[in-house]
């Protein structure tokens, strides 16, 4: 049985609070030790036989596979947006092992049959894994719940009908109701429709200059509001999508201290951009929920370090450059997320002092895996060997035309940033490595 | 004429924009110059013979998006007398339900070799994306709630005209300031070029964050009309109303209409003025509107001036590369 050894990294993984110079062994796909790294060994080769291979990670960390619970892979339905066989590749450089995909597809992903085919697909790629989220309505509709049951049987970790709220407070109460059978959350887009009615950006001192019609912060708050009250009524597991602003951080903040069963997510993008990002209607930074102000990224910033925002989550919404070339008002809200959202967690929170190493790699793997409650997110012995090895000081300018995903929509072109995937491994099996890596292999 | 008299200064700064896409990017000197060049303009047509040579064998695109009868045909009328030719086309607001984009309009349209763009579109902002992507020189004459700057420049040039100055003047805007993109090219052009600006509405037509905007605000009409020299009436659409922005017509026109009793105790030479359509009998009393103080009329004379004058200038830039293309 052929082995692999990650030798001479710095190792971080939270769920078993390591951080330090480990190699990392794998074998059979599983993670088969931690080992404290040999001192004095050189060129990380020691103990080498036929049957070993060596990743020299040395001045690299090394963590488990991220986890994106919020994914758009457009796959049935806008092949031409993105396929799960492209999203996989833009996962797998961005060093996510595991990605949720999103059910707002053309047909959604509201019954069982759909859900066999998004996952077929993912098989055929074999890059990285995907689950799936599943609608909470019938064509997320927002009418009619769908078969919870025989969607988790078909492997659902989770429902939303994303791209949508559940406007319906009766509905909301009864899908958080319901799916306490099966202990997983009820994943909630939440915007109060009437609220942003034909809004295109963040409502503030931005969309008044440039006359934009704006979507008030309130548009997201009052539905946390009434959805944290839900949960508390029904007992039921709320996990508020993409949070945005301050006064949503506050309310989670209040409801997590009064015990209400309560997890959230937030963007790359929301930690690092404010609605200044449209400048002069850049229709690369229109986005749902919008880029906000100052304050409100602080306030994410601040939630995310002290364990209120429990996950950072992609929202990888690729798009067409025609689309995006559109009307700013015509533009489709989304950004092309998965490539740039180590890069930009780096640069925001680690090179800003915001966060911990260790900190954000729990945001990004074992907490995510806990709220999709899979067995990944961690290096303990045994479980599957998903691995990113991430050089932290390599400077990169983002250029969209290199991009695996089809969405080349990011307000971060040209931006310098640090942080780069160098490789990543699924299941003990090497899906991804940097063209500067694999330079160094050849050496 | 009183505008711009020998007394004033000469601007000898040259005009360097390809486009004019709106006034917030302008300087106080580069709206003098326009207003300038415009005075020039207004006596060519006072003559018989109200045609000159300034940009013969130039082609002028009027593309309205959304429908207008007095700024295209101004710009129209600008552009036949300065001997360029025009084109006219109505366009949908948005060909993407055919699969074209507005980008694909203008590439065709730039095979033709246009020189210059007059665009009008009901989303803010088409005028600035389509000026990025092309050669020709890009005039914005109107683009949803952002900027209507043309507009702005002739009641600029309307007041220069009557008042004889612009700085130190009490300006006040009445009525949906939210919506209006000729509120928003006045508030800029206007404080550039040192006006009190006061804006006068209900808070639900008030926009939000107006920190930045260093003009007055008030709910109060008659806080507005006492001690301005101008008053600027924007016209309230029908939609307000069903949008829940204004309980009703009547009841704003009893809260913000002008009629005479209210204009009675504004100065005795306040001047009024809208940039039309009116809506007569809501926010503007025909008595008023067609009074002694109204120069909506000469608004729409010195229009044609100012877009002569506006179409000179970026004629004479027309050519330059566009913006360097970001993506």
């Amino acid at each position: 049985m052929s082995k692999l050894v990650i030798a001479g990294g710095r190792v971080i993984d939270p769920a078993n609070k390591t951080d330090g110079l480990f190699d990392v062994v794998i074998e059979a796909g599983k993670i088969a030790e931690v080992r404290p790294t040999a001192s004095g060994s050189k060129s990380g080769r020691n103990g080498t036989s036929a049957d070993t291979s060596v990743i020299d990670a040395r001045g690299r960390i090394v963590a488990p596979g991220f986890i994106d619970l919020h994914t758009h892979l457009r796959e049935p339905g806008r092949e031409d947006k993105e396929t799960i066989d492209t999203g996989l590749h833009a996962a797998v450089r961005g060093g996510f092992t595991t990605v949720c995909a999103m059910p707002n597809t053309e047909p959604a992903i509201d019954e069982p049959g759909v859900v066999e085919q998004v996952r077929q697909a993912a098989r055929r790629a074999g890059l990285a894994d995907v689950q799936v989220i599943g609608a909470v309505t019938i064509g997320r509709q927002g009418k009619e719940l769908t078969s919870f049951g025989e969607l988790f049987d078909a492997g659902c970790v989770g429902l939303s009908d994303d791209g949508s709220p559940v406007s319906d407070s009766l509905l909301m109460r009864r899908a958080l109701e319901y799916a306490r059978i099966f202990n997983r959350p009820i994943i909630q887009h939440a915007e109060d429709l009437k609220l942003v009615v034909g809004g295109v950006m963040h409502e503030g001192a931005v969309s008044t200059r440039l006359g934009l019609r704006g979507m008030p912060s309130a548009a997201e708050s009052v539905i946390v509001a009434r959805d944290l009250a839900l949960a508390e009524l029904t007992g039921g597991w709320l996990h508020v999508a993409h949070i945005s602003c301050a006064q949503t951080v506050d309310l989670v903040r209040q409801a997590k201290r009064r015990g209400i069963r309560v997890t959230c997510e937030v963007t790359p993008h929301h930690l690092a951009l404010t609605d200044e990002a449209i400048g002069d209607f850049d229709t690369r930074a229109k986005v749902n929920p919008p880029l906000r102000t100052d304050a409100d990224r602080l306030a994410l910033i601040e939630a995310l370090a002290d364990g209120t925002i429990d996950a950072i989550a992609t929202d990888h919404a690729p798009h067409t450059d025609w689309e995006k070339d559109a009307e700013f008002d015509a533009a489709p809200f989304g950004i092309s997320g998965l490539e740039t959202a180590l890069a930009v967690c780096v640069t925001e929170l680690i090179e800003a002092k915001r966060l911990t190493w260790p900190q954000l790699i729990e945001r990004m793997s074992c907490s995510p895996a806990k709220i999709a409650r899979l067995p990944v997110g961690t290096f303990s012995v045994g479980s599957q060997a998903d691995v990113v090895i991430l050089d932290p000081d390599c400077r990169g300018t983002v250029q969209p035309h290199t991009f695996c995903s089809k969405g080349r929509n990011t307000p971060f072109a040209g931006r310098e940033l640090t942080g780069a995937v160098v490789a990543t491994i699924a299941q003990g099996r090497t899906v991804f490595q940097s063209s500067h890596a694999r330079a160094e292999a050849h050496r | 004429m009183t505008a711009l008299s020998p007394a004033q200064e000469v601007i000898t700064a040259p005009w360097v924009r390809k486009d004019l896409l709106g006034l917030w990017e302008l300087s106080a000197e580069e709206i003098r110059l326009v207003l300038q060049t415009a005075s020039s303009f207004r006596e060519v047509s006072e003559r018989s013979i109200k045609k000159v040579p300034a940009l013969r064998g130039k082609t002028v695109v009027n593309l309205f998006f959304e429908p207008s009868t007095r700024t295209r045909t101004s710009f129209e009328l600008a552009a036949k007398r300065l001997s360029a030719d025009i084109i006219n086309i109505t366009a949908q607001a948005s060909s993407l339900s055919k699969g074209e984009t507005v980008l694909d309009t203008i590439r065709n349209l730039e095979a033709f070799n246009v020189d210059i763009l007059v665009i009008r579109h009901g989303s803010a902002g088409v005028p600035a994306a389509i000026a990025r992507q092309s050669r020709a020189s890009v005039v914005n004459a109107g683009d949803g709630s952002h900027e209507h700057p043309t507009q702005a420049l002739l009641d600029m040039f309307t007041i220069m005209d009557k008042k004889g100055k612009i700085e130190g003047l009490n300006v006040s805007i009445i009525g949906d300031i939210a919506h209006s993109r000729v509120a928003r090219s006045n508030v800029w052009g206007l404080t550039k070029l040192g006006a009190h600006v006061t804006l006068c509405g209900p808070p639900t037509l008030m926009p939000q964050h107006l920190d930045s905007w260093g003009a007055r605000v008030t709910f109060d009409v008659e806080e507005a009309i006492q001690g301005a020299d101008v008053l600027m009436l924007l016209r309230i659409q029908h939609e307000r109303q069903e949008a829940s922005l204004i309980p009703n017509l009547r009841e704003y026109r009893l809260r913000y209409g002008l009629d005479a009793t209210r204009l009675a105790r504004a100065k005795p030479d306040v001047l009024v003025m809208h940039p039309g359509p009116i809506n007569r009998g809501v926010e503007l009393d025909s008595q008023v509107a067609d009074g002694p103080n109204s120069v909506i009329l000469e608004q729409v004379t010195n229009g044609l001036a100012v877009r002569m004058a506006v179409l000179y200038l970026v004629a004479g830039q027309q050519g330059k590369p566009a913006m360097p293309e970001e993506r």
